[in-house]
């Protein structure tokens, strides 16, 4: 067994094996995408209280679930990094940093330009919106970091100590607008006692769903492109990568 | 004790470390968390005095009395009632039954608000869905 996730994770099956991967992803995250946003901007109905606006929801949740199901994958992936000294586990952490800072980036700013006219304010220090930005500094941190050092390895082992720190940001922000009063309105959907019944109407949770899905996709397309990119990079040197070159093969 | 043992160590020390740390820091600082005080805990004494703070709950229904930008309304949590006295563009969302939060400061048992924000809850639905809901609690 050991054996054979260590084949199995050595950088060139990796990059072999993503290569047929990739497509599976891409395609499916373009035909829900193009669905998702179909039906949350023309198909569902107005809210009753926000009208037309509401519909940033499409958008703005799923990159905030985004966020932070790419900060605990990267967290993981460098934790095993560390314990284990898996190269690709390494990789994974490196190359997912950047597309949860993108997803935290759009949460905050789709969530800002929805604040102004139902809240009356783009930001406030609420628990809420301030652990959200915590989780973007942590993201651009743990890039800083991983940048700062010449030597790869020595950079993985720092960048993932924080990354494993920042980790307790991600119950804080699940359950800032249940511990503490926030101007953040609670969970819809994703606390446990509304999985049942959901506090959305079903014709607003179905693209929402489809775009959450379709997020997901997007960034497995995403992550095993860049972590093919990285793995050319560091392994440049290498017997395999060479072979590669000369054969002219994708 | 393997090398890969000793990290697998290190590695939960540090998050249950940081996890430690994180839970006595909240706790320490959780009256600082607090967003807003409901009118119940300005009657208990845990606003601040003579300060400005955030006051937070429904707008009552009925109490909503506007003069030109000038506007008057009553806050409850239905245990305890404020009246806000502001002057400014209410948001989107402020109406009566509605949750808002205001800043400003106590005088004389009136808020004197500077701002005024209107807090949406977790409920999203078409309007045609809203008024079947209403109809049958009526």
């Amino acid at each position: 067994m050991w054996k054979w996730i260590q084949a199995f994770a050595s950088p060139q099956n990796f990059y072999r094996i993503s290569g047929t991967l990739i497509p599976w992803f891409l395609y499916p995250f373009v035909f829900l995408v193009t669905i998702g946003l179909y039906w949350g901007l023309y198909v569902a109905p107005i809210d009753y209280q926000q009208g037309d606006s509401y519909r940033i929801i499409f958008i703005h949740v799923p990159s905030a679930w985004m966020s932070m199901m790419i900060y605990l994958i990267m967290a993981i992936s460098a934790g095993i990094g560390l314990i284990w000294q898996i190269k690709l586990a390494s990789v994974v952490a490196k190359v997912s940093a950047p597309i949860g800072a993108g997803f935290t980036f759009l949460a905050l700013i789709t969530g800002s330009i929805w604040g102004k006219p139902m809240w009356g304010t783009w930001w406030v220090w609420d628990a809420r919106l301030t652990s959200e930005l915590i989780l973007l500094f942590l993201y651009l941190a743990y890039m800083s970091l991983n940048n700062a050092f010449d030597n790869p390895k020595k950079a993985a082992k720092a960048s993932s100590i924080l990354a494993l720190v920042g980790i307790i940001n991600l119950p804080i922000i699940h359950y800032s607008v249940k511990w503490w009063n926030t101007l953040h309105q609670g969970a819809s959907i994703s606390s446990m006692d509304k999985i049942a019944a959901p506090a959305i109407h079903p014709d607003m949770l179905w693209p929402l769903l489809i775009m959450a899905i379709a997020f997901k996709l997007m960034y497995a397309a995403l992550v095993l492109q860049r972590g093919r990119d990285e793995i050319l990079f560091n392994e440049q040197n290498m017997r395999w990568v060479k072979d590669l070159i000369k054969g002219g093969e994708r | 004790m393997t090398k890969r043992q000793n990290r697998m160590i290190l590695v939960a020390l540090l998050v249950a470390g940081t996890s430690l740390a994180a839970y006595l820091g909240l706790k320490a600082f959780n009256e600082n968390l607090l967003y807003f005080f409901s009118p119940t805990d300005v009657v208990n004494g845990k606003a601040p005095n003579g300060k400005s703070f955030r006051l937070g709950g429904l707008v009552a229904n009925g109490s909503v009395k506007r003069e030109g930008i000038k506007v008057a309304f009553d806050v409850t949590d239905n245990q305890n009632t404020f009246t806000v006295k502001y002057e400014g563009i209410l948001p989107d969302l402020f109406r009566e039954g509605q949750g808002i939060i205001t800043t400003g400061s106590l005088k004389n048992g009136t808020f004197m608000a500077t701002e005024v924000l209107a807090k949406h809850d977790e409920n999203y639905m078409p309007p045609e869905v809203a008024d079947a809901l209403k109809n049958a609690k009526k």
